[in-house]
């Protein structure tokens, strides 16, 4: 946990918010042309306006579509971020409720509907506007940056992107500008001048004559006003939510079972069904027949598609039977030959195209081969989908990292517009990159299968079907050539890595290098390339810092200091090293066969630094026994949640080095449950984590992935420091077998 | 099949197949959606629920074997009133949850683990609780158990020992 003194007086109470109930969202038959709601378009009163159709009822009263004040003072945020566990509903409240000085107890997060008058034009700003000036270039993965140029106006949740994107550039600004038109209502309505009056818990103050009015009061009048385009926003000093450890809105209803995923939607008349995909990704579905699954009890419709077979029953048990008792015949794509050896083999080879470089005069050179293997997001809920087909329209139930696309892409499945297409989100259990809608295939399939059924019917994949045809994180191979001073200082860095083609400029380091090279050679599997938590900078990160790790050692120098030496005297990167070797004791000996190992990866715009304690197990397999973490993401909205997201990137960092891939053989994945995809459990995890943030101020990073990429390597490197064994291949369970 | 059997207190009779999974008769049939599918093959645990007050992975039995059993779920945990139970409110201080599919199973594998430990050590904590995570929440599980069972979480020595 984190260690703010603050944070655990915090926890042991946390607020009581009674009687705030949600506020049903209406979605009346108003369009809003475009999505420039947000920030582009302020001055413009048609999507004014359509923005409050959209979402105000009886006695509301919205800002731009984005928020909306009550008659009774309830104030409803619609976020555009979806909720799979990262908790920036939550931080985006805080940080509204910062700038509009509104009373906490009195705000509610919704999120908002699939509805392009949401779509997300404050992250698009924040990333595609501004990323040249302010640097967010490089430290965003290209292949993110491509997607969300492709896809805008947007919805999505990925990148880290919420707070430091939709927050900052979004809900802090609206929440200035409508306090602003607030005050302005009230000064108007009170008759005194609007630099007399003060606003604090939803309360707009004449201090002189004692006269008050409640944001309910004045939000209708208020809403007519043209908000302001640059609102004066607070600094630090005068943040009263940003910062503090807020407990989470959404955890009320996760411990008592009423929270509702895209799994428990239920729909009246709605049937289930279960699927089976083709083994071999890019083969089809050639024959089936369907009579063993329609000999089911219950089961009463197969529906075919091109690579796979459904079926759709009373209940999902009785859709599964049916599935099982198919013997469907499928093509292989031509794609048999294709292995996690043969990727492999073909990686090393484009790796060894790029030059060999020489040893420094008078130093020395070092060469290292290194591989990770695909690996699956494996989130607690695998795909879970509803939909009801009926007179041309097309409804549907999920949740969805980027739903105004998978909007657009049910739309193109059933055929029809995107008008037609009516979809309502749900809290995900987990997705950690696997259900952004490019390959959610589950959209495509439940659009067929209800367009086969006159009923609703839900989608529900098996978690083998889960495990098999999932959007991996890409196999990478890498061969890193450093070269040693004589000095003792790193003068030459060469990486050649091969991976899929979204992945250029993945190789950087934060080390002052003076001849650094990263070159990608881009290599496409018949696997989709996808996002997972942290995206490549967990690969690159484990290349890297291990790499680093080697040099140290070959110089005969403390991997610590050896870091230290290629960093500039004041940098956050620095800063951050220093504040995880103090906090974990990094010069105090350790008991024999123990290792301490230090790595430090910045992605998503947060530095980020972790050791980890760990010693071999009877059997050879690794145990971790601590782990600290120094985190620099600029400003913590709220520490709370920040540790918790770090603390949870670590263990799935850890969980992932140690033992999990996804591996082919003949074109097929050949792991099926988490019986061989095994994800960490709680006697393997470190039981403490130490998450320490240093408030740096700098630009805000994000805080869902950083956490990720340094686990890996800081074990591999406290694993050689306990053994003397150099780890290079993940996972390590693998490798300590062959 | 009928099966009559007792769920959350209340009397229930189940009309399934008798190979149906506890599960999904408790999703599908009652409408208790608190309880999770994952893996379908007892590896998570985010289908727990209680049988006879043993910790079950519900995916797992057939209706069947639950005849005249009584069956609690997360929905029935907390009192008549609405009173968390102690660890559903120990979750909440230590702020466990993330994307919180899996904490339904979670939460009754502890209500479990201290009825018949009321303080398990850490070594117990972690045999008990096999569920997985993929959050990553564990650490704010153990401190939550410790919390409900009147242990301090600095009973977690400094270098991660029981």
């Amino acid at each position: 946990m984190a260690d703010n003194p603050t944070l655990e007086m915090e926890t042991a109470k946390p607020a009581k918010r009674k009687g705030v109930k949600r506020r049903v969202f209406l979605i009346g038959g108003a369009a809003l042309v475009g999505g420039g709601l947000f920030a582009l378009g302020w001055g413009d009163r048609s999507a004014r306006k359509g923005a409050m159709t959209l979402t105000t009822g009886k006695g509301e009263s919205s800002f731009l579509g984005w928020i909306k004040i009550a008659s009774d003072d309830v104030i409803t945020l619609y976020s555009p971020h979806i909720d799979f566990g990262q908790g920036s509903q939550t931080a985006l409240a805080q940080m509204l409720a910062d700038e509009l000085n509104a009373d906490w107890k009195n705000i509610i997060v919704e999120q908002a509907p699939a509805h392009m008058g949401f779509a997300n034009v404050a992250l698009g700003r924040a990333f595609l506007g501004e990323m040249v000036g302010a640097g967010i270039v490089g430290a965003l993965p290209t292949a993110l940056l491509s997607y969300l140029a492709r896809s805008m106006p947007l919805q999505v949740t990925g990148g880290s992107s919420a707070v430091r994107a939709t927050g900052q550039h979004g809900f802090r600004v609206i929440g200035a500008a409508t306090r602003v038109a607030l005050i302005e209502e009230a000064a108007e309505k009170m008759g005194v001048a609007s630099d007399e009056l003060t606003t604090n818990n939803s309360i707009v103050t004449h201090a002189k004559s004692g006269k008050t009015m409640r944001y309910g009061e004045l939000a209708a009048g208020a809403a007519q006003r043209n908000l302001a385009d640059n609102p004066v926003l607070k600094t630090r000093k005068d943040y009263k939510f940003i910062g503090k450890p807020v407990p989470r809105l959404d955890i009320p209803a996760k411990v008592n079972g009423k929270a509702e995923y895209g799994i428990d939607v239920k729909v009246p008349g709605m049937r289930v069904a279960a699927i089976m995909m083709a083994p071999v990704r890019g083969g089809k579905l050639t024959s089936v027949d369907p009579a063993p699954a329609m000999a089911v009890n219950g089961v009463e419709k197969v529906v075919q598609l091109d690579d796979a077979v459904i079926v759709i029953a009373k209940g999902y048990w009785q859709a599964n039977k049916g599935i099982q008792a198919l013997i469907p015949k499928f093509s292989d794509g031509g794609n048999t030959k294709i292995s996690s050896a043969s990727i492999l083999a073909d990686q090393i080879k484009l790796n060894n195209e790029g030059a060999k470089i020489a040893a420094p005069a008078g130093g020395k050179l070092l060469i290292s081969e290194f591989q990770t293997p695909f690996l699956h997001q494996a989130m607690m809920e695998p795909f879970a989908m509803t939909a009801h087909f009926k007179d041309g329209k097309l409804e549907a139930w999920c949740g969805t990292q980027d739903p105004l696309t998978a909007r657009k892409i049910l739309a193109e499945a059933a055929g029809i517009d995107f008008e037609a297409v009516t979809l309502h989100t749900t809290l995900m259990g987990g997705g950690f990159g696997r259900r952004f809608p490019p390959y959610s295939q589950i959209l495509g399939q439940v659009a067929a299968a209800a367009k086969a059924v006159p009923y609703p019917v839900k989608l529900i994949w098996s978690r083998e079907e889960d495990v098999k045809h999932g959007a991996y994180r890409p196999q990478v191979a890498a061969r890193l050539q450093g070269g040693l001073g004589k000095d003792g200082k790193i003068a030459a860095w060469v990486s050649d890595y091969s991976q899929n083609d979204d992945a250029a400029a993945e190789g950087n380091v934060p080390y002052q290098i003076p001849d650094f090279e990263a070159r990608h050679h881009a290599y496409i599997s018949n696997q989709v390339n996808a996002y997972w938590r942290s995206v490549n900078a967990s690969q690159h990160g484990f290349f890297n810092e291990s790499f680093v790790d080697e040099l140290a050692h070959l110089a005969g120098e403390d991997p610590y200091q050896f870091r230290r030496k290629h960093l500039p005297a004041d940098s956050r990167h620095l800063a951050v090293l220093d504040a995880v070797a103090k906090r974990a004791s990094w010069a105090t000996p350790l008991p024999k066969g123990v290792g301490r190992g230090i790595a430090m990866v910045e992605s998503f715009g947060t530095i980020v630094a972790e050791v980890i304690e760990a010693t071999t197990k009877e059997d050879g397999s690794p145990r971790v026994l601590r782990a600290f973490a120094v985190v620099d993401c600029g400003t913590t909205v709220n520490p709370l949640n920040a540790a918790a997201q770090i603390e949870g990137s670590i263990i799935m960092g850890l969980s992932s080095a140690i033992g999990e891939a996804i591996t082919l053989d003949a074109g097929t994945v050949q792991q099926n449950n988490f019986t061989d995809y095994p994800v960490m459990q709680m006697a393997d995890a470190p039981p403490v984590i130490d998450v320490h943030f240093i408030e740096s101020g700098a630009n805000m990073g994000g805080i869902g992935e950083p956490g990720v990429p340094p686990a890996a390597p800081a074990l591999a490197n406290a694993l050689f420091a306990a053994t003397g064994k150099r780890i290079r291949n993940l996972p390590i369970l693998t490798q300590a077998k062959a | 099949m009928s099966v009559q059997t007792t769920v959350n207190g209340k009397t229930v009779t189940i009309e399934a197949e008798p190979d149906t999974p506890l599960l999904w008769a408790l999703r599908e049939e009652l409408g208790l959606t608190g309880t999770k599918f994952g893996c379908g093959i007892a590896a998570c645990g985010a289908c727990s629920v209680h049988v006879n007050g043993e910790i079950t992975r519900s995916c797992s039995v057939p209706i069947a074997d639950i005849a005249g059993k009584s069956i609690t779920t997360i929905e029935g945990i907390s009192g008549a009133d609405g009173t968390l139970h102690a660890v559903q409110q120990a979750w909440i201080d230590a702020q466990v949850p993330q994307c919180g599919y899996c904490q339904s199973g979670q939460i009754m594998a502890a209500v479990a683990l201290i009825k018949t430990t009321a303080r398990p050590s850490n070594a117990q904590i972690d045999a008990a609780m096999t569920n997985i995570c993929r959050c990553g929440t564990y650490p704010r599980i153990r401190s939550a158990i410790l919390a409900a069972t009147g242990q301090a979480a600095d009973k977690i020595t400094k270098t991660g020992e029981a």
